[in-house]
C-alpha cells in the first residue's frame, strides 16, 4: 500500500477540504484519472463529474462542474468554484440541477464543447441519484 | 460668548452625532468579521492560482506563441486602469487613499505619453476621479444595491476586461484595490494582471519543477487565464470590503471619540457661562441693594 499525500480543494470562498489521502480519483478532461503518492507533478482541468478521496477505507465524494488541478511534491491542489460535497447534496438539489442544465442544454446558442459539457454533467447528476 | 441656549444646543447635537458614529462603528465592527473572515478564505485560492500560472509561464517554451493574455500584446502604449473603491462613504481616507495612489499612476503614465483608459468600480472612486480625469473613463461599475459581493459579480468585471482586450483596447492593466493587512493598517495597491507580472517569480525560481500537462500548456492557459482575472479581481473585491469595513470602524470610533471630547469642553463652557451668569446677577443685586 502506498503512503499518504496531501489534498486540498479549494473554493474562492473558503478551504473545502484539506486533509492526508491515499487515494484521490479526479474527473479530468481527458478521462478519469487516479492520483496515488508520488505521482509526476501535473497540472490538468476538471470536467463535471465527482471527485473521490480515500482515506482508511472511507470515502468522501464531491461533484464539481469545473476546476484546475495542480499536482507537484505529495501535494494535490485542486481549484474550483463548485465543489459540494455529495453527502450534504439531497435528491432535490440534485434534480434542480438536472432540470437546470437540461434548459441551457436546450438553448440554442451554445457550441458544442459546453453542449458537450452540459451533456456530460447530466449523465453525472443521473449517475449519483 | 455664545449664550447659554446656544451652548446647550450644540452639546445636545454633538451627543447626537456621537451616538451615531458610535453605532455606525458598532455596525462596520461586526461586518468586518465576516469581511475580514471572507477575504481570508478567498486568499489562497488566488494565490494558488497566480502560482500554477507562474509555473506555466516557465515551462513555455516558445514566448512567442503564448497566449496574448500572459504575456501581453508586446506593446506598451494604452493602460487600462481599473479602480475598486467602496459605494459608501464615511470610512476615513479609505476611498481617497485608493484615488490618490491611482491619480499618482494616472500622471505618470500620461506624462510618458502613454494612453490611458480608467474603469472604475463603486461610486466614491467615481466622484473623486470624475472631477480631473473624466474624459478618460471608458466604464462605470456599480453594485450599489448587492449585499454581498459575490463571484459572479467579479466575473462580471473580468469579462468585461478580458472583451476589451480581445478588442486590442489597451495592453496592459493594473488594478487598484486596498489590501487588507489588518483592522488598521489597509495598504493602497496597484496590482498588474496583464500581463501577468511575476514579482514572486524570482524568489520561487530555483523549485522548477517540471510538469506534465494534460491537455497542452496553450489549452490549459486558455481556460485558466481569463478566470485569472476574475479571481485576481474577486481578490480585490473581498480584500476591498475587508478593508472598508475596518477603514470605517477606526474613523467611526475616531469621530466618537472626538465628539466625546468636544462634549466635555463644551459642557465646561456651559457651566462656566452658568456660574458667571449666577455671579453676575448676585453683584447686581447686593450693589442694588448697597445703594439704597
Amino acid at each position: 500500500m502506498s503512503g499518504n499525500f496531501a489534498v486540498e480543494i479549494i473554493s474562492p470562498n473558503q478551504s473545502v477540504l484539506k486533509s492526508e489521502t491515499e487515494e484521490v480519483i479526479l474527473p479530468s478532461f481527458e478521462g478519469e484519472m487516479g492520483i496515488l503518492k508520488d505521482h509526476v507533478s501535473l497540472i490538468t482541468f476538471l470536467r463535471p463529474g465527482i471527485i473521490t478521496v480515500k482515506k482508511n477505507n472511507q470515502e468522501i465524494k464531491f461533484f464539481v462542474e469545473e476546476g484546475t488541478v495542480e499536482f507537484s511534491k505529495n501535494n494535490l491542489l485542486i481549484l474550483t468554484s463548485t465543489a459540494k460535497n455529495l453527502s450534504n447534496l439531497s435528491k432535490d438539489d440534485l434534480n434542480d440541477l438536472i432540470k437546470k442544465s437540461q434548459e441551457k442544454i436546450d438553448q440554442k446558442d451554445i457550441n458544442d464543447k459546453e453542449k458537450y459539457l452540459l451533456s456530460h454533467k447530466i449523465d453525472v447528476l443521473k449517475s449519483v441519484n | 460668548m455664545p449664550s447659554l441656549d446656544d451652548l446647550k444646543k450644540r452639546i445636545k447635537s454633538v451627543k447626537s452625532t456621537q451616538k451615531i458614529t458610535k453605532a455606525m462603528k458598532m455596525v462596520a465592527a461586526a461586518k468586518l468579521r465576516k469581511a475580514q473572515e471572507n477575504a481570508e478564505k478567498g486568499r489562497p485560492y488566488s494565490q494558488k492560482m497566480q502560482n500554477i500560472i507562474l509555473n506555466l509561464t516557465k515551462s513555455i517554451n516558445d514566448p512567442q506563441n503564448a497566449p496574448k493574455l500572459l504575456v501581453g500584446t508586446g506593446k506598451d502604449k494604452t493602460y487600462l486602469c481599473v479602480v475598486l473603491t467602496a459605494d459608501r462613504g464615511l470610512c476615513g481616507g479609505f476611498n481617497s487613499n485608493i484615488c490618490k495612489l491611482a491619480k499618482t499612476n494616472f500622471k505618470n503614465i500620461l506624462s510618458k505619453g502613454k494612453e490611458l483608459k480608467i474603469m472604475t468600480v463603486g461610486t466614491k472612486g467615481l466622484d473623486q476621479i470624475r472631477r480631473e480625469y473624466d474624459k478618460y473613463i471608458i466604464k462605470k461599475f456599480s453594485f450599489k444595491n448587492k449585499k454581498q459581493i459575490t463571484f459572479s459579480e467579479a466575473e462580471l468585471v473580468g469579462n468585461e476586461i478580458i472583451k476589451l482586450f480581445k478588442k486590442e483596447e489597451f495592453d496592459k492593466c493594473i488594478l487598484f484595490y486596498n489590501n487588507f493587512k489588518n483592522v488598521i493598517t489597509q495598504i493602497p495597491q496597484a496590482q498588474q494582471i496583464i500581463p501577468v507580472e511575476n514579482k514572486s517569480s524570482e524568489v520561487k525560481i530555483e523549485d522548477s519543477t517540471s510538469y506534465e500537462f494534460e491537455p497542452e500548456e496553450d489549452e490549459i492557459l486558455e481556460d485558466l487565464l481569463p478566470k485569472n482575472i476574475s479571481t485576481q479581481v474577486f481578490k480585490a473585491f473581498l480584500e476591498n470590503a475587508a478593508s472598508e469595513q475596518g477603514s470605517r470602524m477606526t474613523a467611526m470610533d475616531n469621530a466618537t471619540r472626538n465628539a466625546g471630547e468636544l462634549v466635555d469642553k463644551l459642557t465646561i463652557n456651559y457651566n462656566r457661562s452658568r456660574q458667571a451668569s449666577i455671579t453676575k446677577e448676585l453683584i447686581e443685586i447686593i450693589s442694588g441693594a448697597e445703594s439704597l
